[in-house]
């Protein structure tokens, strides 16, 4: 059926195996802060789990505990969760330009699942097109260290003492980090956007009138200006585009 | 927590998720070919993830110099290593060591 001279899908699934580990080891060492969160929240460990493995989301989970454990309403749940994973749209807006159109339409929707900062950016680091395969493997893998992560936060949440809890606080930024920076290294003009998306997040949460303006409302404001921007002052041709010879 | 609340609430928010997801991806699948759009969609990863790391991070702690040490060990990291395990961990690592300082 497939003519590809390219590399099967087991290969790819293997494949992001292994690009899925450090991820999985990333999103425990997360999702145990999450757990924490769930536990003070009054979720149990079930639950916790269930969001984790059907959500795979950091910032979007987190909102999720701060709704449930304020009584939010249905209304209040839905929009939150839409700006809070806004960015999740884009990614995969992105990420379905380098789906090649030969595959077919169920991987989509499996894919879509995969949509997470990290596993997104992993996919985007692949050249040319990128097999649903490869996202799978990855996803598998990062979702158990996520959801296990969860469970145990969940469990051993009162054990640990505050100073490990608080150093935990910080991993999902550092996730974050090892996407962008290793990107900023490679191309300027990444660099220069993320010293200016930085510096414009600062000012946002900082300044009068502009500061309350909610956390979810500022990440989607500040991306469309400043990618918009980006796009027009130096828009980029990409040699991923593939070459579809029918 | 009441479960009657938290397990509707919990598969609206999944719904709701899924959907942000996978709309674009199953609308999305012709190869856009305009050039400001397709800049656009290349930059925004980095936008967002720039807008939720700074200046969260540096509050994330109870110290804030402790959030600062964690955001200069996750440059280093990132910078040399480019590893996602080694970076979260050393801003981890960060925060307990500066924790003991200050």
């Amino acid at each position: 059926m497939k003519q590809k001279t390219e590399k099967t899908g087991s290969e790819w699934l293997r494949q992001g195996f292994r690009a899925g580990i450090p991820i999985c080891l990333g999103y425990f060492a997360v999702a145990i802060a999450l757990g924490i969160n769930c536990r003070n929240a009054g979720m149990s460990a079930l639950q916790s789990g269930v969001m984790s493995v059907f959500m795979l989301a950091s910032a979007g989970e987190f909102a999720a505990v701060t709704l449930l454990s304020t009584g939010a309403g249905a209304l209040e749940m839905i929009v939150t969760t839409i700006i809070v994973n806004l960015r999740y749209l884009l990614m995969g807006a992105a990420l379905s330009q380098k789906v090649s159109s030969r595959e077919r339409l169920i991987h989509r929707f499996g894919m879509s699942y995969c949509i997470t900062d990290e596993l997104f950016g992993l996919c985007a680091s692949v050249e040319g097109k990128v097999s649903p395969w490869y996202a799978y493997g990855a996803a598998i893998i990062a979702a158990a260290g996520w959801t296990g992560g969860t469970v145990l936060g969940v469990v051993i949440g009162s054990v640990l003492p505050h100073f490990i809890v608080d150093a935990l606080s910080v991993s999902l930024y550092g996730m974050f980090l090892a996407v962008i920076i290793p990107a900023a290294r490679k191309t300027r003009a990444i660099a220069l956007i993320v010293v200016i998306s930085m510096a414009a997040s600062l000012a946002m949460s900082e300044m009068p009138v502009l500061k309350d303006i909610s956390s979810g409302f500022r990440i989607i404001i500040l991306t469309i200006v400043i990618a918009g921007a980006a796009a027009i002052v130096r828009p980029v041709d990409e040699p991923d585009t593939e070459s579809e010879v029918d | 927590m009441k479960a009657s609340y938290v397990w509707p609430s919990l598969l609206l928010m999944i719904l709701v998720i899924y959907s942000v997801r996978m709309l674009p991806m199953v609308l999305l699948r012709r190869n856009i070919t305009n050039r400001f759009i397709r800049s656009f969609l290349y930059y925004v990863p980095y936008v967002t993830l720039s807008v939720m790391t700074f200046p969260a991070i540096i509050r994330a702690t109870d110290d804030i110099r402790c959030g600062f040490a964690a955001l200069a060990a996750g440059l280093v990291t990132a910078w040399v290593f480019q590893d996602l395990f080694i970076v979260a961990l050393s801003c981890c690592a960060a925060v307990l060591l500066t924790g003991f300082i200050f």
